[in-house]
């Protein structure tokens, strides 16, 4: 029967719940999948705290420590490439220690669904010396922030909590809590011993933040997120973390193994727990996605028992696990014949299916104007966002890391490179970590042209506001910074904005920009197309003369959604080209169009 | 027996989340656990979408392999994509009605001839639904309802009953489009009742 206190939730709404339930004071962070949602759900419930979408992770990071300095209960969230840029500051924090309670997200994506790199987080907890937070389901995601709060409080030590995509973006019947509320008391105190890590402080906290590692763990090591089951006569051991114990749990229920069993979800993985496993059983298999951070723990532990264990050695240390990799495994070592489900095959090929640049979509103008102006071998480096679908117009040729478009394209340059070099960033990734590589870029004079692919919002993880926008993450209206003058700021001599929907002029302003000496900003400035529909903004759509249509597909190759090709009906002809009913009216291709085929539709 | 393993598949802006949750919530408001995966960010960028949603369940959102009892497609070549999840006793409902993946449109890849992957999905199931949702949706009042056509299309295969299901769809679609999305589910229900 339905309970009131049951609902179906996203992962990260249940997260966003749990956070303004825990009376939070201070929330930040910056925008990445598949941790995006966590403060747009919070946003929405109009919490008493302040929540903010910062510019980057490590100003997200700085704005929380604060917080929990001055008293308040804080959470920076990110995803886990976003603790990249905010180990600066976290791994330093781990020494000055928490006052009010603090939660740092990070949201892991195994199988790189929607990131370039598939790191594990939890190295970086035990990097830093940080407890860590490992959810199996969104239940216990809801679940475990109110105790991480108070752990964190209790040792004055920031928490590491870890979702992983399936995790944020699951959704499940999860049972909601009633918390008493908290108080904490906000004041900031001066005491340099703690907050200011000049070296003598600094080695001193070093020191404490070792000594409290032992009680930490025996902390953890008893807590609600560790569970041990022994059953009688087990010869078999399974050792599994995070959401990889819900597979397993399933796989040895699903084959019926006798096993020992214990899930880990938090960490200093639990020693006492291990080792208790460890004498009971013969051998022991753990399971755990990407790193083998609780194996090398179980190896250690065990060198010198008479233990056999299995871990990375049949289970893959790269992409996401699921409950048929785990049976295998499980299966493996108990020592079924077991060889899982073999799918019969097809022999029809299927066309594969790349997500695209929307029909309308600025970036596509911008793209094809900077192709012609630039030639199809100069060197165009980019960056993270919606736009680095670009590389299906060959306008792609890097992609690394938030911000790395100009300041790979400054070192392509001053290796020597003589080709032009014209690399693109949007405007969040510019605001994000760009700015510091165009200083860098005109104080050493590179002779780059740095493409800003201007569409007034965080697009490609749900069109988040940042201060280009001119809207905080409530919606209220802020300083809109001019990123004109930004560029020129940094000492850009030549700054041009240009409307990617006029494409002629955006390739005048693209020359312009190729002929240039030194460092030059193209500002490709148009709304999103989803944003602007969503306010209102509607366009007249486009359609296609037959009879002036050659079929010579120079619109096809522009690569829109929204224009398909009628091949021939009788040998000798062309075919024509036609445009579909995704059409919203941009009226770009009408300027691609070499014959004047293309027009809006009259209404 | 309530357990219940479905994966729904489509292109980004088909609605597929929208499908899942009507699933999902149904669940929960009958009380039954569910556990459910979804294909975030592509949504709108016309890319393959997966979700996967696992009634009366307490493990993993994941479906394994060859374990689905039904396939769930608002696309054909999405259907054959996907079916390696389904069970060789499963069943698939599928939309027969194409969206061409731009490397179609541009000429780079050919798209297969409806028929023969509906022929070829035969052989990989139980049973097979073929749906024109298109036109039922357009029937019911909105081309944008296809997703809820599906749903109907599926529902009496689901261990939920249509009043649980009824009830999750007007509680999720905008309140103007009650009606309009309670009659697509019902001609989308009805459409599977007399397929063979």
């Amino acid at each position: 029967m339905s309970d009131n206190n049951v609902r179906y939730l996203l992962g990260n709404n249940a997260i966003a719940l749990a956070i303004n339930e825990c009376n939070t004071d201070v929330v930040a962070g910056y925008p990445g999948t598949p941790s995006s949602e966590i403060i747009e759900y919070l946003a929405r419930m109009k919490p008493k705290g302040h929540v903010e979408w910062s510019v980057n992770e490590k100003v997200a990071m700085e704005v929380a420590i604060g917080a929990s300095w001055t008293g308040g209960r804080s959470v920076a969230t990110m995803k886990h490439v976003g603790l990249n840029v905010a180990s600066d500051p976290f791994m330093t924090l781990a020494y000055t220690g928490v006052k009010g309670g603090m939660l740092v997200i990070s949201a892991d994506d195994p199988g790189c669904h929607s990131s370039q790199n598939e790191q594990d987080s939890r190295r970086y907890a035990a990097f830093a010396q940080v407890p860590c937070l490992d959810p199996a389901t969104p239940q216990e995601a809801y679940d475990m922030i109110a105790f991480a709060f108070e752990f964190s409080e209790m040792f004055e030590t920031p928490v590491v909590f870890r979702p992983t995509t399936r995790i944020c973006h699951g959704k499940s019947d999860i049972k909601l809590q009633t918390s008493a509320p908290t108080e904490h008391e906000i004041g900031f105190e001066k005491v340099p011993q703690r907050w200011v890590m000049l070296p003598a402080h600094a080695r001193v906290r070093h020191q404490v933040l070792i000594d409290k590692q032992e009680e930490m763990a025996a902390a953890l090591e008893t807590s609600q997120w560790n569970r041990l089951e022994m059953v009688e006569g087990a010869r078999l051991g399974i050792i599994a973390s995070g959401v990889a114990s819900v597979y397993s749990k399933e796989a040895i229920n699903r084959l019926g193994v006798k096993a020992s069993y214990l899930k880990i979800g938090a960490y200093p993985a639990p020693t006492g727990l291990i080792r208790e496993l460890a004498g009971s059983v013969e051998k022991i298999l753990v399971i755990e996605e990407l790193e083998p951070v609780v194996e090398e723990i179980v190896r250690t532990i065990t060198s010198g028992m008479e233990v056999e264990i299995h871990g990375k050695d049949v289970i893959p240390r790269y992409g996401e696990l699921d409950l048929g990799t785990v049976e295998l495994a499980v299966a493996g070592a108990a020592g079924l014949d077991y060889t899982g489900y073999t799918a019969p095959g097809t022999d029809i090929e299927l066309p594969n299916r790349p997500p695209v640049m929307c029909p309308g979509c600025p970036h596509r103008g911008s793209y094809y104007a900077m192709k012609k102006a630039f030639g199809k071998d100069a060197i165009f480096p980019g960056d993270i966002g919606c736009y680095t679908l670009g590389v299906q117009m060959g306008t792609m040729d890097t992609c690394l890391c938030m911000g790395a478009s100009i300041t790979v394209s400054a070192g392509i340059y001053h290796a020597g490179e003589t080709k032009p070099i014209c690399c693109s960033i949007g405007d969040s990734t510019f605001l994000h970590t760009g700015i510091p590589g165009l200083l860098n870029a005109v104080y050493n004079s590179a002779d780059i042209t740095v493409t800003i692919l201007d569409n007034r919002t965080t697009a490609m993880t749900g069109h988040q506001p940042n201060p280009s926008t001119g809207l905080t993450v409530l919606g209220d209206a802020t300083f809109m910074v001019s990123l004109e003058d930004i560029s020129r700021a940094c000492g850009v001599e030549l700054v041009l904005t240009t409307d990617p929907f006029d494409i002629a002029t955006t390739i005048d302003t693209f020359k312009q920009a190729k002929e240039h000496k030194g460092t030059s900003v193209v500002i490709s400035k148009q709304e999103c197309i989803i944003t602007a529909r969503r306010r209102g903004i509607k366009l007249t759509p486009f359609c296609v003369d037959r009879d002036e249509c050659r079929g010579c597909k120079a619109c096809i190759k522009f690569g829109c959604p929204a224009i398909e090709f009628d091949p021939p009906e009788a040998e000798g002809e062309k075919g024509h080209s036609r445009i579909g009913n995704l059409c919203v009216g941009c009226g770009v291709c009408a300027q691609v169009c070499p014959f004047n085929a293309i027009s809006e539709v009259e209404t | 027996m309530t357990e219940f393993d479905l994966v729904i598949v489509g292109v980004g802006g088909q609605g597929a989340i929208l499908a899942s949750d009507i699933v999902g919530k149904a669940a929960v408001n009958a009380g039954m656990p569910v556990m459910a995966a979804e294909t975030h960010g592509m949504a709108q960028r016309g890319g393959s979408v997966e979700n996967h949603v696992r009634l009366d369940c307490r493990y993993g959102s994941l479906i394994p392999r060859g374990r689905a009892d039904a396939v769930l497609a608002l696309e054909p070549a999405e259907a054959l994509r996907a079916v390696d999840y389904l069970s060789p006793d499963g069943v698939i409902v599928v939309n027969t009605n194409p969206l061409l993946p731009i490397t179609v449109l541009s000429g780079s890849a050919d798209y297969p001839a409806v028929d023969d992957m509906l022929l070829e999905l035969q052989g990989r199931c139980k049973r097979l639904v073929a749906v024109d949702a298109d036109s039922l949706a357009v029937q019911a009042g909105h081309p944008l309802t296809t997703n809820v056509v599906m749903i109907g299309a599926v529902s009496s295969f689901l261990p939920l009953d249509v009043q649980s299901l009824e009830d999750s769809i007007s509680s999720l679609v905008p309140p103007k489009t009650v009606d309009v999305n309670l009659a697509a589910f019902r001609l989308g229900r009805k459409a599977a009742d007399t397929t063979d």
